[in-house]
């Protein structure tokens, strides 16, 4: 099939973003992160104007939707080029850009090293030893998938980078974790899930439709409010 | 003191949490977060002898079938604390909140291949990711309080060894092109070998094999590389081989070709007592074998369609998902076609008992380090190998290093990477020459067409990739015998002389006895 690929460029975190139009034959069969790296493989990809492509700078490493590593902006979406084939381009069109809601490092790697900081800013961590109860262990299999790619953050009306409310991108870890403590203790998670989750979320469900693992969200996140809200702890 | 640890999969992790509830710091280093390590990608279970089936289990037993499963070339004295252990870090990761799948006796056990007994503890098939979301909260909290400190965005780019002793690393920052170095000893946690076959692993492409490379580089020994383990199990997508896990034969999943019109369910007529959870050698080999023969059709199907309806939803519902999603077929209802694929390398940085590679103050654990798995791994062990050995490395490590080597500094010197183009001349001519079966022709030409790569070889990672690639197809010619994953056909059988380590150093390389030193 003819492509026309529209990328998003940025050389670094300084430099200021320019799009690059490439024309070439692909296959409809390949993903998104087949395609980048046939184009890598390349030393002699010229852009429409004659411009060398050189190295288009990306993510990845699973290469099976297991790790979260590729997860970019196609054709307006945030998903994981991995996941995405090449027949789903309308009109022979593919835009590529980088996640919005993280500073742009180079081309399509952003830093996403501030889910990391809010999972840690609201203790997501077990506090004693696990809890197990039939009734949560498929909630606990399912919260654990999550594979902290922040599709869900980018297409969160209510998250924003420097804002208290950290999105699904937590709240889905922090299920698990609120799933497993016995009730008593007034444990530190508890206590900050209301400021940084339960007061910022606005319940538009973005998140639900657009997680490429596949997770329940909105199931996690009632769950999440029960136990943490209303201290409905699992028994 | 603080230790460096370079990798943040399940090894890594492991090493981080022992020093961390010993008191002793760490830097954690990895290329990217934990979450995009290969371990989230194991599949089948991790394996302990919980004896929760009433199959009357024992940790002789465990230790016996992983020694055979090795064909025998495992140190007996590592496996023993490998297996002894593995009950207790089962249930640790129970009490850090792992699903596994439970009855009234505990924690449920499946079969898998090479077990005589049901011993692999699972959820679902996931349960890697299980034990790394588990265990990446667990260590969140020493984040917190700065025992652990994480460079998630950082490659190795130096190893500082002297005098046969390692002084520490120096690592280059992805996103900014920095670098600095760290003194102190250093774990290396960096994964499997998959840089040397670039597409052709089930593996993840960020294991670039690059610090084994370097270990290479640095005179520091390398053992076993010839054994490089093909799965049985495996698919073809974009750009890699998928995994089609063990747990699928485990929950009754039968192998078969068609011989003369007809499936012939081979593994079951040829092995009796195990059928189709022989060891992966065994069977891959066998793939080989019929797929061969003038009267069979050259591709041998996964059947699964028996498998009763309650299994797909509680234990495999995510392996089902995946074959819908990724061949389009229902294997509730349809056989999947499936082949060999590369998926793990028994061989790597030679360590002791103790996880002591061969310079001081130099350690390494899970897939990139050379331990418990012999000839031939089986299926459920490398989890387990990876936590083990990450607390065995962390123990050693924390006795034997000095508390004063704590430095830290900027350094300016520019990072190199292999490029793709190199990578996957490189990778071509391993795939095609280190495969199921080989003889000398076939090594001594991967060795001829390695070295017309020497002159394109253009920088220092590039330079050192292709010495690991001709150590172990060295390391293959060297071994002239057939044994677990190291088929030979030039030398069919096992030669008990050859049950040694293949050891490489520099460009030397030599046999040694196991569990010396």
């Amino acid at each position: 099939m003819k492509l026309t690929i529209e990328i998003i460029r940025q050389k670094d975190s300084a430099s200021a973003p320019y799009k690059q139009t490439i024309e070439l034959d692909a296959l409809p069969d390949d993903t998104v992160a087949t395609l980048l790296n046939k184009i890598n493989a390349r030393d002699d990809l010229k852009d429409i104007n004659g411009n060398p492509v050189g190295t288009i700078h990306w993510q990845c490493s699973c290469l099976q939707k297991k790790c979260g590593a590729c997860a970019m902006r196609i054709n307006g979406s945030p998903a994981l080029a991995c996941d995405t084939k090449l027949s789903a381009c309308k009109r022979g069109k593919l835009s590529l850009e980088p996640l919005r809601k993280f500073p742009t490092v180079r081309d399509l790697i952003v830093d996403r090293s501030l889910m990391m900081e809010n999972l840690r800013s609201i203790h997501n961590w077990l506090e004693q030893s696990a809890h197990h109860t039939g009734k949560a262990a498929d909630l606990c299999y399912d919260a654990s998938r999550c594979i902290q790619c922040g599709c869900c953050l980018e297409v969160c009306p209510n998250f924003m980078p420097d804002g208290d409310f950290y999105g699904a991108a937590a709240f889905v870890p922090a299920s698990r974790i609120l799933s497993q403590l016995p009730k008593g203790k007034k444990y530190d998670l508890v206590k900050k899930y209301g400021k940084h989750i339960y007061s910022g979320c606005g319940k538009s469900l973005s998140c639900h439709h657009i997680c490429p693992a596949g997770i329940d969200i909105e199931h996690k996140l009632s769950n999440s409010n029960a136990v943490a809200v209303w201290k409905r702890f699992f028994k | 003191m603080r230790i460096n640890i370079i990798g943040a999969g399940l090894a890594g992790l492991s090493a981080a949490i022992t020093l961390a509830e010993n008191g002793v710091k760490s830097n954690l280093i990895s290329s990217m977060q934990s979450e995009r390590a290969q371990s989230v990608m194991a599949e089948g279970g991790i394996n302990a002898c919980l004896n929760t089936m009433g199959e009357d289990d024992t940790v002789e037993n465990h230790i016996e079938d992983t020694m055979r499963g090795g064909v025998y070339l495992a140190d007996n004295k590592a496996v023993r604390g490998l297996c002894e252990n593995a009950p207790e870090i089962v249930k640790e990761f129970y009490k850090l909140g792992v699903p596994f799948q439970t009855n009234e006796n505990g924690i449920v056990q499946r079969n898998f291949g090479g077990q005589k007994k049901k011993r692999t503890a699972f959820v679902k098939s996931s349960t890697g990711k299980m034990l790394m979301t588990a265990l990446i909260d667990a260590v969140r909290r020493y984040e917190i309080e700065g025992v652990i400190k994480r460079y998630p965005h950082h490659v190795l780019q130096q190893l500082h060894i002297r005098d046969n002793k390692c002084q520490g690393v120096t690592v280059n920052d992805n996103y900014t092109g920095e670098s600095v170095t760290f003194g102190g000893s250093v774990i290396l946690a960096s994964g499997g070998m998959n840089g040397l076959f670039s597409g052709l692993t089930t593996g993840t492409t960020q294991n670039t094999a690059d610090v084994t490379a370097m270990c290479l580089e640095n005179g520091v020994e390398l053992a076993n590389l010839e054994f490089v383990q093909y799965h049985p199990t495996t698919i073809s997508i974009p750009g890699k081989r998928l995994l089609i896990s063990e747990a699928a034969r485990g929950e009754g999943g039968r192998l078969f070709v068609v011989k003369n019109g007809k499936p012939w369910y081979f593994m079951e007529e040829k092995y009796p007592e195990l059928k189709n959870l022989m060891p992966r050698d065994v069977v891959s080999a066998e793939m080989v074998a019929v797929t061969s023969m003038p009267e069979c059709e050259d591709q041998v199907y996964l059947d699964m369609t028996g498998l009763d309806k309650s299994v797909w939803k509680s234990r495999l519902s995510d392996l089902q998902e995946q074959v819908l999603h990724y061949l389009a077929l229902d294997p509730a209802k349809k056989p999947v076609p499936v082949s060999p694929g590369i998926h793990y390398f028994m061989g790597g940085i030679w360590v002791d008992t103790e996880h002591r590679t061969s310079a001081q103050n130099l350690y390494a654990a899970g897939e990139c380090a050379c331990q418990y798995h012999g000839a031939n791994r089986l299926g459920g062990n490398s989890l387990l190998g990876a936590v083990y050995g990450g607390k065995v490395a962390a123990r050693t490590a924390m006795k034997e290093s000095a508390p004063d080597k704590q430095t830290e500094r900027k350094n300016v010197q520019p990072y190199t990477e292999a490029s793709p183009a190199f990578r996957d001349s490189v990778s071509q001519i391993l795939g095609n020459h280190l495969r199921i079966l080989r003889s000398e022709n076939d090594l001594n030409q991967a060795l001829a067409e390695l070295d017309l790569l020497q002159n394109k070889a253009a920088n220092p990672a590039e330079i050192r990739l292709l010495a690991l690639a001709k150590a172990m197809v060295n390391g293959a010619l060297y071994r002239k015998e057939s044994r677990g994953a190291h088929r030979r056909t030039d030398y069919p059988v096992i030669n008990p002389d050859c049950q040694k380590q293949t050891i490489v150093k520099n460009t030397k390389v030599f046999y040694r006895e196991i569990n010396q030193l």
